[in-house]
């Protein structure tokens, strides 16, 4: 499954979150320009995988590929510099930063990130939140800055961990929006989603999570074909 | 001369002087102990043992190389921080992932360590160390006598303290040092150095502790024990302002400097207990301290 013309490729990826396996062989490629997303149910390893590409998971074998660069042995901070960029689950919002300081915080890696101004065109509700406190903003809000702060380092590759939990449906719908125009722009982005719909609306490429492996992969035209299956999988 | 509650403005102003001069002490000491705290999640028991090596770099750099003071106010902080460098390089980066109680066990073993090699050299008399020609005399304020080296210890531990303050909660580079005391891992996936951020802040914390060290080198005798006569009250003053807040650390060593002096005054039986009456207090009605965050 090896595609020379991939941005990213993982191979036979294996992950250890203290003594337990999480990962058991992931295999999959992210072509540049593409929306590719993860979809599993809860616990098969998708978050896991964004990790262990990112390097925040460090007990891991396997091979990461970046721009046909090895990424496997690199702690995360060099992972970074490559050019990836990881939103997590959570967002990681610095409390004790206000929300300035949060966009200002990722290290710009490369030339031709978006200045603020164009962060602000996207997300117009953090120009007027600018002074604070990061977590006093709502849960859109946060997302939106958990979003916007990796867009200005000028990675290419963007690893975005369920942008959409827990939000409002008007919220998803920009959020959707978006990623559509980010991917206009040029960039390259790895999601993982449990709100199936959500993905329908932005994916390119699906890879089907289970215990640890891949198990299933299809286009964005074949899910009409495939939606009997994919029930199955995610158990909807 | 005039009274103030029956006690002569000479006598309360001198203890609130001499408070005040402790509070420095203490303020500039709980700063690095709450920043290394913050940072790698150590209490640094050997800060009193840091800040004696900075009085001893003092006398060192006087005596073998003829550096006077004011040099040595820059040169002791940077030598004696290099060894902290090399103290969280070679060893407490490898407790990183253990219970901090393993960091504080360490950093004690090595405060005794230090001390008995200092005093094994020095003996434990203690050596004098000259205050500044430049600084030398005093100006009577007609209510009290400030002598000129005392003056110049409280001014110059606030501008240490408050530039410490400033850069930590108002600058980018102390914008990258909250957000690591936050989420070290998410900081590290953001490009950034994390590990090489948390040996300078160690130090950083230990250039402080020697910084107070030259600085009391005038004040008291340098001698082996320096620190650790210091630096119980300190970790008392640590205890009553939380661990975890800057300017908590620098406002309650100030503070609690002064209520000694204070009690030194009205009530001189208490004066070597009241911090730690404080302390107990604080600790049953506010554990986390004045300033600190509850986990």
């Amino acid at each position: 499954m090896s595609d020379t013309r991939a941005l990213l490729s993982v191979s036979e990826l294996e992950a250890w979150y203290g003594e337990s396996h999480i990962l058991h062989g992931v295999t999959f490629d992210v072509r540049p320009g593409e929306v590719v997303t993860l979809l599993g149910r809860n616990g098969v390893g998708k978050t896991t995988t964004l990790k262990a590409i990112m390097g925040i998971i460090e007990k891991r074998t396997g091979s990461v590929r970046f721009e046909g660069k090895e990424l496997i042995e690199l702690p995360s901070d060099a992972i970074a510099r490559r050019g990836i960029a990881f939103c997590p689950e959570e967002r990681g919002i610095f409390a004790s930063l206000d929300v300035k300081e949060n966009l200002l915080l990722p290290l710009q890696v490369r030339p031709g990130g978006l200045d603020l101004d164009r962060i602000f065109e996207l997300f117009p509700n953090l120009r007027e939140r600018l002074g604070s406190q990061g977590t006093k903003l709502s849960g859109g809000e946060q997302q939106m800055l958990a979003i916007g702060r990796i867009l200005r380092t000028g990675a290419r590759l963007l690893l975005l961990d369920e942008p959409t939990e827990g939000l409002a449906p008007v919220i998803i719908e920009q959020i959707g929006r978006t990623i559509g125009t980010l991917k206009a722009q040029g960039f390259t982005i790895l999601l993982v989603e449990q709100n199936f719909r959500f993905a329908a609306t932005v994916a390119d490429r699906y890879y089907v999570m289970e215990h640890g492996h891949v198990v299933d992969h299809f286009a964005a035209a074949e899910l009409e074909a495939n939606t009997e299956k994919l029930h199955d999988y995610l158990g909807v | 001369m005039f009274e103030i509650f029956g006690i002569p403005s000479q006598a309360l102003f001198g203890q609130l002087l001499l408070g005040l001069i402790n509070g420095s002490f203490y303020a500039l000491l709980s700063l690095g102990l709450a920043v290394i705290f913050g940072m790698l999640n150590i209490i640094n028991f050997a800060h009193g043992a840091q800040y004696m090596m900075g009085a001893f770099a003092a006398y060192l750099l006087l005596q073998h190389a003829g550096i006077g003071y004011w040099e040595a106010l820059v040169v002791a902080p940077i030598v004696v921080g290099a060894t902290g460098v090399l103290v969280e390089r070679l060893l407490l980066k490898h407790l990183r992932k253990l219970d901090p109680l393993y960091g504080l066990l360490l950093t004690f073993g090595l405060a005794i360590v230090i001390e008995g090699l200092f005093r094994n050299s020095y003996g434990s008399s203690g050596l004098p160390y000259q205050v500044p020609e430049s600084l030398r005399g005093g100006h009577n304020l007609g209510f009290m006598f400030l002598p000129n080296y005392r003056a110049w210890v409280i001014v110059l531990s606030l501008a240490v303290c408050l530039a410490t303050w400033f850069a930590i909660e108002r600058t980018r580079l102390g914008s990258y040092l909250r957000a690591a005391t936050e989420n070290p891992v998410l900081v590290r996936a953001f490009g950034i150095n994390v590990p090489r951020m948390v040996t300078l802040t160690y130090g950083f914390g230990v250039g402080l502790a020697a910084l107070a060290g030259v600085m009391a080198a005038p004040i008291y005798n340098v001698s082996p024990q320096m620190g650790s006569d210091l630096i119980i009250v300190v970790f008392a003053v640590v205890v009553i302002g939380g661990m975890g807040s800057i300017m908590g650390a620098i406002l309650t060593g100030f503070t609690l400097g002064i209520v000694e002096g204070l009690t030194k005054v009205f009530f001189p039986e208490a004066s070597n207990t009241v911090i730690f009456v404080i302390m107990a207090i604080v600790l049953l009605i506010r554990p986390a301290g004045f300033f600190g965050r509850t986990a």
